[in-house]
């Protein structure tokens, strides 16, 4: 049980998607107006990755090598649209607010990023729990930039008032910048943390890890521009 | 005609991609560190979006709504991307050297942009006709080209600066993305 469990506790904490490794963005930046909002992204992407990993985990014997990226699409494609038609179905309100961002899951870098990193080479039990950890990390950091925005921007907390009426709403929190703001002041704290526990900085505290994070061919090439650039200065 | 310049006004500046719709995050912040990188990736996302936004929506128009599987728009449209990137980079490796080698190294980074998947579904929620669609792609990838060239021009600025630790690499280059969205409102005086 506890190689099941050492995936899980790296996607939650030492590798959390979000803060650590920073992947998926636009998600993270776009929803987050609200905790309840975050929650509901975090989670409708934790049933895609959960449901892709196992898949492909299944399929890792099958699929031809030379296929796998387009294989591996059509597959997470395929879980956004049964989940896309699910939330219509069943939680109108959530698809309303999520709108266009949930047919865009299919582009989260962390989805394919873990289909090819992890479940295309590991058994079934250990791809479920890398999913479920991965899903939930990214879950827990949009759920806290989403309290803090709504904190800020409208004194209330998943809907509910927190601070009194006379505190005047920044409004600015809730709006495109304070997207950025919010989530550019987490990542200098785990900085600031790191550098007290005499840790090297995350990769947030290194831009050009953004591509080295992600494991598909797209990024490749991706760092293999960076790391020429860096060559030619 | 208006209405065309109406679209193509909102989609570049008033609801900027980056700074106010959250699409193509990663490059944006990834690919911004030289000015001359970071307008290569820019006209490569033009060159595609534009060519995505077309091809879409003749398979939208003509395949999916005639055989009544709309509901497969995802699927279809990445594949539909994915390909046309690949068979674009074989294209012009081919037949134009030089444009290969102005935009080639950044082609194979734009199929998991989500600003080209984006750009394709809002057409069809907006239910734009398919030369809407592809002025209303262009003017979304113009205004990508736009953020990420100012993105990187601050960049190269920065880089001699005296940050707090903390807030060196990533979270400098997200405080300056949101004031640049701040900057950005006031396009939305144009409307």
């Amino acid at each position: 049980m506890n190689k099941n469990l050492k995936p899980f506790i790296n996607g939650l904490i030492t590798e959390n998607p979000t803060f650590v490794l920073m992947l998926g963005m636009c998600p993270t930046l776009a929803v987050t107006t609200s905790a309840v909002n975050g929650l509901g992204m975090g989670l409708t992407t934790t049933v895609v990755l959960v449901m892709s990993n196992i898949f492909i985990s299944l399929l890792r014997k099958l699929i031809p090598d030379s296929v796998r990226i387009p294989a591996f699409i059509v597959i997470i494609a395929s879980f956004v649209t049964i989940v896309e038609m699910l939330l219509q179905a069943y939680i109108p309100a959530l698809y309303a607010a999520l709108g266009i961002y949930i047919p865009l899951i299919v582009v989260n870098c962390i989805i394919l990023g873990r289909a090819e990193a992890f479940a295309s080479k590991n058994p079934i039990l250990p791809s479920f729990f890398d999913g479920l950890g991965m899903g939930l990390g990214f879950t827990i950091a949009l759920t806290l930039i989403g309290t803090v925005r709504e904190l800020l921007g409208s004194g209330m907390i998943f809907g509910l008032r927190v601070l009194p009426s006379a505190y005047q709403p920044l409004t600015i929190f809730i709006l495109a910048p304070g997207a950025f703001f919010v989530l550019a002041m987490f990542v200098a704290i785990l900085n600031r943390l790191r550098m007290k526990q005499g840790k090297p900085l995350g990769k947030g505290g290194n831009t050009d890890a953004l591509c080295a994070g992600c494991t598909n061919t797209a990024c490749r090439e991706c760092t293999k521009q960076l790391n020429a650039e860096k060559e030619a200065e | 005609m208006g209405n065309l310049i109406a679209i193509a006004v909102g989609s570049a500046f008033i609801n900027n991609v980056v700074l106010s719709q959250f699409l193509g995050i990663c490059p944006f912040l990834g690919v911004s560190r030289r000015v001359k990188t970071a307008a290569g990736m820019g006209s490569a996302v033009v060159f595609v979006i534009t060519l995505a936004s077309f091809v879409a929506g003749l398979i939208y128009q003509y395949l999916l709504v005639p055989l009544h599987i709309t509901y497969l728009q995802t699927i279809v449209f990445i594949l539909v991307i994915a390909a046309l990137v690949q068979f674009v980079e074989m294209f012009l490796k081919k037949k134009m050297k030089g444009l290969y080698q102005a935009l080639g190294v950044y082609l194979p980074l734009i199929t998991t942009n989500c600003a080209v998947l984006g750009v394709v579904i809002l057409n069809v929620t907006k239910s734009y006709t398919i030369l809407q669609g592809v002025v209303n792609g262009f003017a979304t990838a113009v205004g990508f080209l736009i953020s990420i060239v100012i993105m990187a021009g601050i960049r190269e600025k920065i880089e001699y600066n005296d940050i707090p630790k903390p807030f060196q690499g990533m979270p400098i280059v997200l405080i300056t993305a949101g004031l640049m969205a701040i900057a950005f409102f006031g396009f939305s005086g144009l409307k």
